[in-house]
Parts: C-alpha cells; sequence; structure tokens
C-alpha cells in the first residue's frame, strides 16, 4: 500500500477535523484523520480543543440573531436614531 | 473625563447578539427577546444624556436591559393570582407521607444553576466572538450557532467553500484561544 494513500498532512487533518465537528467529513476522511490521530501529538492536540469547544457550544445553548431579525432591528433602529441627530 | 463614550451607531452591531443571548436565556421566547433588546436599544437612545461613562456602553445597556426584563415579567403576572404560589399536596399518591421534605427537590437536578452557568457561558462566547474579526464571527455564528448548511452560507455570503472551511478554521482556534484564556 502506497503511504499516500493514507497519508494527510497536519493541515488537511485539521480541516477534515474542522468538518467532523459539523458532520460533514466523510467516512474515508475520518479513517484517514483516524490514522493520523495515532502518531501525531499536534493532531491530537488540535482534535482535542476543538472536541471541546463543539462541546462548550453545544452545552452553553447559545444564541444569535439570524440577519433578517437584526436587519429589522437595525432598520428600526435607524429611524429612531434619525431622529435623534 | 469620562473612561467610556457613547455611540449608538455601533449598538445593533456590537451589542444586539450579546443582549439577544442575554435576554433569551431569561424568557425562552424568541419574538420577545428581540422585542426587549430593540426596547433597551430605543431607550438606551432616550437616555443617553444619563450614560456618565463610569462603566461601559456595553454594561449601561444591560442595566437597561435588565430592568425591562423585570417588566415583562411583572406584566405577565399582574393579574391577580397569577402569582400566587400554589402547592398540592398530592394526599391521594402512593408516597407514604405528606411532608414537604419529602418534596424537597433532587439536590443533583440542578436545572436552573445548570441554566445560569450556560448563559454565563453564552455571554462568554460572544465575548470572544466580538474580538474576531467581522467576518469570521458571521461564518461561525451562521454555521455552529444558526446551524445554516455550508451551501447556504456560501451562496448567502459569496464565497467558496473552501473559503468558508479556512474562515472556520481561524474562528475555531482564535475562540478555542480566546475561552481557555476566559472559561476553561
Amino acid at each position: 500500500m502506497k503511504k499516500s494513500f493514507l497519508f494527510i498532512s497536519c493541515e488537511e487533518a485539521q480541516h477534515i477535523c474542522d468538518k467532523r465537528q459539523y458532520g460533514e467529513a466523510t467516512g474515508w476522511e475520518r479513517v484517514k484523520l483516524g490514522l493520523r490521530l495515532s502518531w501525531c501529538r499536534i493532531t491530537r492536540a488540535y482534535s482535542n480543543r476543538n472536541n471541546k469547544l463543539s462541546e462548550i457550544m453545544q452545552k452553553s445553548d447559545v444564541s444569535c440573531l439570524k440577519d433578517d431579525e437584526r436587519s429589522n432591528m437595525q432598520k428600526q433602529f435607524e429611524e429612531e436614531l434619525a431622529k435623534h441627530q | 473625563m469620562a473612561e467610556h463614550q457613547i455611540n449608538p451607531n455601533d449598538w445593533i452591531s456590537e451589542y444586539s447578539d450579546y443582549l439577544f443571548n442575554y435576554t433569551i436565556s431569561r424568557v425562552n421566547d424568541r419574538e420577545m427577546a428581540q422585542d426587549l433588546v430593540s426596547e433597551t436599544f430605543l431607550a438606551g437612545l432616550k437616555s443617553m444624556s444619563n450614560f456618565k461613562g463610569e462603566a461601559s456602553e456595553r454594561t449601561w445597556l444591560i442595566s437597561i436591559l435588565k430592568r425591562k426584563i423585570i417588566d415583562y415579567y411583572r406584566k405577565i403576572n399582574s393579574n391577580k393570582g397569577k402569582a400566587e404560589v400554589r402547592m398540592t399536596y398530592n394526599s391521594d399518591s402512593e408516597a407514604e407521607g405528606d411532608w414537604l421534605e419529602e418534596r424537597v427537590a433532587d439536590p443533583f437536578d440542578k436545572t436552573a444553576e445548570d441554566k445560569l452557568e450556560n448563559s454565563e457561558l453564552g455571554n462568554a462566547i460572544h465575548e470572544c466572538l466580538g474580538k474576531l474579526p467581522q467576518k469570521q464571527a458571521d461564518v461561525f455564528k451562521m454555521k455552529t450557532i444558526l446551524g445554516y448548511d455550508t451551501e447556504t452560507i456560501c451562496n448567502d455570503l459569496n464565497i467558496t467553500a473552501s473559503n468558508l472551511w479556512v474562515i472556520i478554521h481561524r474562528a475555531r482556534t482564535a475562540l478555542a484561544d480566546c475561552m481557555e484564556k476566559n472559561w476553561f
């Protein structure tokens, strides 16, 4: 088996790791990432930190405004702001 | 001279998400949370002359928002009887006694505390997001918080998928750094 067949760079491993946080890494990508994780300390550290970030994002149940909601708010606010300037 | 200056032109871009997250964790209603945040900004505009600059704009806006939230709860509980505490002793239940001690909440059920901690965690996330470049923060919010799919974000922001993943990577790295300093 050729080395390049399974070998991925650290950058590629981090990219797959990012995609995995959103369930967008393919099965084959996950295999390649798993292999890299087994021997690369840097990828492992990145992966741990990335997983931890995903965990806290999920735990926090954090919210933000959608684009249209923010635009409506902005519009309403600007009308009022114009009266004050 | 005042330590902090007031600049309402930047309020929506700088503080709307922070205030919205603060509100929704307390009122649990998306539309109501938006209304309360809007009202807060408008009230802030009207009382700009009261801003002394001792606290940051955000702290000042949060203090207005807190009063808005209290007013909201006062309003929904204003009808007589709604605020009464009602307690049922459930004498027909199979439990052996009706003692209140038997009905004390499970100490391991920390739902309210968890919620408070999660709300603080949400605020810490927004503080860190506020330190990211605008585009990184926008892409991260759309992808991670709002859960939009890659294609939608790429179309909305006119970027390629590989561009999106580079932005996500940078945002996640910076956010993890910031959260490590402030929360972990």
